[in-house]
């Protein structure tokens, strides 16, 4: 009952003075609001990632050469691409992969500079979950016999002819003439590569017609990409893969020449990198919170010299020590509380605007809620608990008599 | 043993340490009956405003012992002393000592606001605030802030808080110092009926015409009571050079 008054005294003294409790509270406003935007945005930013990273085929695996190990990139073979195919357990497939140097492309009479080629195994399209939009991808046995075939991605397609169906044109790739058979749907950019501007060839061909001058020569490949046939099978199948290859490589346990990676690892290392970002940002917001917080102690200490005297009163009537303590501490408290709700709701609506017109995407991280408010209060306490303790230590008699 | 309100023996206060000590009292006896009006006057530096500080709970004594109501206040805790200040006592100050941002209302319900021992309901406060204010004929100015009020008003309010209480004790330190003579006519008229409706009064104060309003005067000099009682003999009264 005491507590209720006391807070209604605290509120009261606050609205009597409107514009300076506004702005008091507009330090702890912006703290909120800025780490609830700061972490909405890194958090977009991470499922942005994960979103692409995904999209490059659900339950992946992928072995690749260990890169900074000399001459690890000579002893991945197709070879070791059709053993893991033919003896891992647990995978609905492979694709294996090699992309030689980029190439002029003609087609249609429209020539294009420095095209990707990529040459991929006839099941490319189902591993990488990545389908032929019009025609067909080549198969296996298309593969094997190095057929003089091309699979054009949507924007290739696009740029060589144009509306017209490319189903059946000639291209030449480099000096090798190829007939489409296929175009790709279109799938955008995913981690920095434009999967709609390249053209897809049996890898078989490209080791045979592009590879050949490459001081590393013939049948290498640069990515084996393992299906596993669900996401329980993965484990397994991470070990069966490096066991088998290094038996293969014959090469120590220790010092493998090719890494082994699942869609998670490379989610986590790109994690890595935005949660240093994220915390930065937190950081950043967390310092603004405090910034806001010490504005409240500013101003308190200010309004216990102001109301010296209205202390002293309060106490000759009767206000014990800790009535002015809990006061001025409420007062401190509603501030901070005030700032952090109307905080949280700028934070919340900023973020949208943020991801309906910034570039950037964002998700309100939903813990961010409980915690900036969290921290508002608590930094009403903490901020507030020195003035209010500076009011109730004050003397009646001295505080009476101050003008 | 006695029924006296205010019981005092050998009080003494001692500002400061060492050899920088000051003697503010300096071993006061005194005592105060219930319904007595009583001028504490006094030269500044006499030790009058000390004596009312501790008569007032605000301070404690060096030494000696102060029974008040019964009960002796001279060493109670800090907590203690405010709810003795909040149901026994009620003050008059000479600047009023006003919330300036509340109405009259208000400033009268703030002791309320403090009360330990009863819960009183915000209802019941106002009403007791509205009933102190129409005793000291405010009725009509219930939500006037005090600058819109005259400084005669202002006390007047002031007096309606000293009220709300229901004090045993009423302390008056210079009510009428600020205020004009017009003025200090309404509130001593307004201390006088206290007075004869049953109220304690003791009132600080320099001025002898004012101290002629109360029944007895005690005169301080030095931290010591000089004289006490009302005759044409005191110190205080005479010279009114000062």
């Amino acid at each position: 009952m005491k507590f209720k008054k006391i807070l209604r005294t605290a509120w009261e003294g606050l609205m009597l003075n409107k514009v300076r409790s506004f702005l008091t509270t507009l330090g702890v406003i912006i703290g909120v609001a800025s780490v609830i935007v700061m972490l909405s945005v890194s958090a977009g930013t991470e499922a942005a990632i994960a979103e692409q990273i995904n999209a490059l085929g659900a339950n992946l695996i992928i072995v690749a050469p260990m890169r900074g190990v000399p001459g690890a990139g000579r002893t991945m073979m197709i070879d070791d691409a059709y053993a893991i195919r033919d003896q891992v357990v647990g995978i609905e497939g492979i694709s294996a992969e090699q992309g030689p140097a980029a190439q002029t492309v003609k087609g249609n009479g429209v020539t294009l500079e420095t095209i990707s080629v990529i040459g991929t195994t006839a099941s490319f399209p189902s591993i990488r979950d990545y389908a032929v939009a019009s025609g067909a991808y080549f198969d296996e046995s298309e593969d094997e016999r190095k057929a003089k075939v091309a699979v054009l991605g949507a924007g290739i397609a696009k740029d060589l002819f144009g509306e017209t169906s490319p189903l059946g044109q000639t291209i030449t790739v480099g000096s090798v003439k190829l007939t489409v058979i296929g175009v790709m749907e279109s799938k955008g950019m995913v981690s920095d590569v434009d999967y709609d501007g390249r053209v897809y060839l049996p890898i078989n061909l490209v080791f045979q017609k592009f590879m050949t001058e490459m001081p590393i020569g013939g049948d290498r490949v640069r990515t084996i990409y393992v299906k596993a046939s669900n996401h329980e099978a993965i484990p397994s199948i991470l070990t069966q893969i490096t066991a088998l290859m290094i038996d293969r490589h014959d090469v120590s346990p220790s010092q493998p020449d090719f890494t082994v990676q699942t869609q998670q690892d490379i989610i986590a290392t790109q994690e890595a990198t935005t949660a240093a970002f994220r915390d930065l940002l937190a950081w950043v917001a967390g310092v603004s919170l405090l910034v806001g917080g010490i504005g409240i102690m500013n101003i308190m200490l200010v309004s216990v010299t102001e109301r010296t005297r209205e202390i002293g009163l309060r106490q000759a009537l009767g206000a014990r020590q800790s009535d002015v303590l809990l006061q001025f501490l409420l007062e401190a408290i509603i501030l901070s509380l005030v700032g952090g709700l109307v905080g949280v709701a700028s934070g919340v609506g900023g973020s949208y605007l943020f991801g309906m017109f910034g570039k950037m995407q964002t998700a309100i991280v939903p813990g961010s809620i409980p915690l900036a408010f969290g921290a508002a209060a608590v930094v009403g306490i903490f901020f507030g608990y020195y003035p209010a303790t500076q009011a109730a230590k004050l003397d009646p008699i001295e505080a009476l008599r101050r003008e | 043993m006695n029924n006296h309100l205010i019981e005092i023996q050998g009080l003494t206060k001692i500002y400061g340490m060492d050899e920088a000590t000051v003697h503010a009292l300096a071993g006061v006896n005194m005592s105060v009956d219930k319904n007595e009006f009583v001028a504490i006057m006094g030269h500044s530096g006499s030790g009058k405003s000390t004596l009312m500080n501790i008569l007032g709970c605000l301070d404690h004594p060096t030494s000696g012992t102060y029974i008040f109501d019964g009960r002796d206040v001279s060493q109670l805790s800090k907590n203690d002393l405010a709810d003795v200040r909040n149901q026994k006592l009620g003050f008059i100050f000479q600047s009023f000592n006003l919330l300036p941002r509340l109405s009259a209302l208000a400033n009268v319900m703030l002791p309320m606001l403090y009360n330990m021992d009863e819960d009183v309901s915000n209802e019941e406060s106002k009403g007791r605030a509205i009933a102190a204010l129409e005793a000291v004929g405010l009725g009509d100015r219930l939500h006037h802030h005090p600058n819109q009020l005259s400084g005669g008003q202002q006390q007047r309010v002031a007096i309606a808080r000293a009220l709300v209480n229901n004090p045993p004790l009423i302390l008056a330190d210079e009510p009428t110092g600020n205020l004009d003579s017009k003025s200090s006519v309404e509130i001593m008229d307004i201390l006088h009926k206290l007075h004869q409706n049953g109220a304690t009064i003791i009132m600080v104060t320099h001025e002898p015409d004012i101290a002629e309003h109360a029944e007895r005067v005690i005169c301080v000099k030095d931290g010591v009571i000089l004289s006490d009682g009302r005759n044409g003999n005191n110190p205080c009264l005479n010279k009114r050079s000062l």
